[in-house]
């Protein structure tokens, strides 16, 4: 059994991924290893949720055969154990993205951890108002008059939130518009942020297009302001190297069914001195230092925004799923992927008909390419593939107004990992070749 | 189950020469009752807007305007086709005929008799993502109908 579960690169090598490291990956994988309509599983959809190694399944259930109990309460052999795995998963977590340990907050998935923030800083603004939390809490309440900045390409669960915040507070919303590239617009986000703008936040790498937005560029607008800026790193984190710090941004999230873990679990990061000061999101158990009938005084991060029994065994299996990229290496995988990434859109290009979205060939862009094809709902071209066993998503990708922008209603994506070789884009590349003459388009 | 008993020729062909489509453009039957409906589906963003016209106990005229997939594009034009002449008590019966045999998971066959053309999604019925393509103009329909004979 620990055969199979060691992760297959554990040669640590500086040498690039090629197909067979990526086969010997895939053995990790047993949810890899079936047939789909006859033909064998070729997974394009890891940009929806990706696939758990053996390790990572693993972990999960040994820490419920071995550890569970409650963290962070009861003095019992068990729940000492499972508090320090539940503290050391933290840890490992925190480290992979150049984070404190302090700084690092479980929640269920990045749409809570966006929620969270939206939700701290109305209460913020609620608090500022009766003179609680103190003069710290002036400064980050958002009001009338006040702008949040997005991006035309968000992803819905990093556009609503916000939406949201500027309808409980009274502040509005702008966004930065996307080129015909799929590119930000950074002269008119120059134009855009402004003295207003309380609050900015983007996604790192686009869901839709691919297109890896220039933090440093983006902050240092915010950074002009002082607005606090917020990072969908979503489908960065689990792809290559981030290091929080380093890009200087007050928070990001991400996801860990994205990058090799189960579901239920996700990461909100904060710098220390904003999430002391900030109010709660969820309110209750494990959560506060003293407790009258009256009112409670709160913990700091990150016990501060954990109110409730957590996800003990998903943070562990997270952490392991961390271990598994760390040991492969998230630099090579990134490297493997944007040649996946480009040999997908390279590919795409040459076939009559395709439109894909973002950036063309030779424009860097993370592993995966959206697609419409001309005469084609993407429903159909979904179904297609799928009779021949690849799996790819269809749809508008939780980005209706991205979609509204490049005048499509869905498209169909591909979206690679670790576990992909090069056959299996290649593939996926000859069944699309057959999609227009099959619906007679 | 194959694909190309999801995808029949009559399928495909009715995604292309849709009938029935175009309600922006026609009038309902002047002293017709007419009842209108939108159905969306937020997950792929198929989109019907369907008009029926009841005039003595008889459905008129449907015409419909949409967006979406070779299913549900093709689904809205067979219905058009096949409930234009049918009482009021047909098609209400018809419907309840499509959903039942699509809800089905392939265990109800379609009877051409009764269905017609739209006996050929019968094998949508075994594609259970595809089943709402295949009902979203038929649950529009059942709406416009409603309000037409109120």
């Amino acid at each position: 059994m620990t055969a199979v579960s060691t992760p297959a690169s554990l040669q640590r090598s500086v040498h690039a991924m090629d197909n067979a490291e990526v086969l010997r990956i895939r053995n990790d994988f047993p949810v890899l290893d079936q047939l789909v309509n006859g033909k064998p599983l070729i997974y394009l959809d890891s940009g929806a949720t990706s696939q758990n190694p053996l390790s990572v399944i693993e972990a999960e259930q040994e820490y419920y055969e071995q550890r569970n109990a409650a963290v962070h309460r009861g003095a019992h052999h068990l729940a000492v154990e499972a508090t320090e795995v539940f503290e050391d998963a933290r840890q490992t977590v925190a480290d992979f993205v150049g984070a404190q340990y302090e700084e690092t907050v479980w929640t269920s998935n990045a749409t809570e951890g966006l929620n969270l923030i939206s939700y701290a800083l109305s209460n913020a603004a609620l608090w500022a108002a009766q003179g609680r939390g103190g003069s710290a809490l002036k400064d980050l309440a958002i009001g009338p008059g006040d702008e949040i900045v997005v991006t035309e390409m968000e992803h819905h669960a990093n556009l609503i939130p916000w939406q949201e915040l500027a309808f409980r507070t009274g502040a509005a919303l702008k966004y930065i518009p996307v080129t015909d590239h799929g590119t930000l617009r950074l002269d008119a986000a120059a134009e855009l942020i402004g003295e207003r703008t309380k609050l900015l936040a983007f996604t790192h790498a686009s869901n839709v297009l691919g297109t890896i937005n220039p933090v440093a560029e983006l902050v240092a607008l915010a950074r002009r302001v002082g607005a606090l800026v917020v990072l969908d790193a979503c489908q960065s984190v689990p792809h290559m190297a981030v290091d929080v710090k380093e890009l200087d941004v007050d928070f990001a999230v991400f996801s860990g069914h994205k990058m090799l873990a189960p579901t239920g679990v996700g990461v909100l990061y904060g710098k220390q001195e904003l999430l002391d000061v900030l109010p709660p999101f969820l309110t209750g158990g494990s959560m506060i230092t003293t407790v009258t009938m009256e009112r409670a005084e709160y913990l700091p991060a990150p016990q501060r925004f954990e109110a409730g029994t957590q996800r003990i065994s998903q943070a562990v299996a997270l952490a392991t799923a961390v271990n598994y990229l760390t040991e492969t290496g998230i630099d090579r995988i990134h490297a493997w992927e944007a040649t996946l990434g480009q040999r997908l859109v390279k590919g795409l290009e040459t076939i009559e008909g395709i439109r894909v979205v973002g950036p063309a060939s030779g424009s860097e862009r993370i592993g995966l390419a959206a697609f419409d094809v001309a005469g084609v709902h993407a429903h159909d071209v979904g179904q297609f593939l799928d009779d021949r066993g690849i799996a790819v998503r269809v749809g508008h990708h939780c980005a209706q107004p991205l979609h509204r922008r490049l005048g499509l209603t869905a498209t169909t994506r591909a979206s690679t990992y670790l576990y992909n070789t090069t056959d299996d884009v290649d593939a996926f590349l000859d069944a699309v070749s057959g999609v227009r003459a099959y619906f007679q388009a | 189950m194959s694909l190309d008993q999801l995808y029949q020729q009559i399928i495909l062909d009715h995604s292309k020469q849709r009938h029935g489509s175009g309600l922006a453009e026609t009038d309902a039957p002047a002293g017709a009752s007419t009842g209108q409906s939108h159905q969306l589906n937020p997950v792929c963003g198929d989109e019907v807007t369907l008009r029926l016209a009841v005039a003595d106990g008889t459905v008129q005229q449907i015409r419909w305007d949409g967006a979406g997939c070779s299913i549900s594009m093709a689904s809205a034009s067979v219905l058009s086709e096949l409930g234009e002449g049918m009482s009021v008590e047909e098609l209400h019966s018809v419907i309840d005929n499509f959903r039942e045999v699509l809800r089905s998971r392939g265990k109800v066959q379609a009877d051409p008799e009764i269905l017609g053309d739209a006996a050929a999604f019968e094998g949508v019925a075994r594609y259970a993502a595809r089943v709402k393509c295949a009902m979203i103009s038929w649950v529009a329909a059942e709406d416009a109908l409603n309000q037409a004979t109120v």
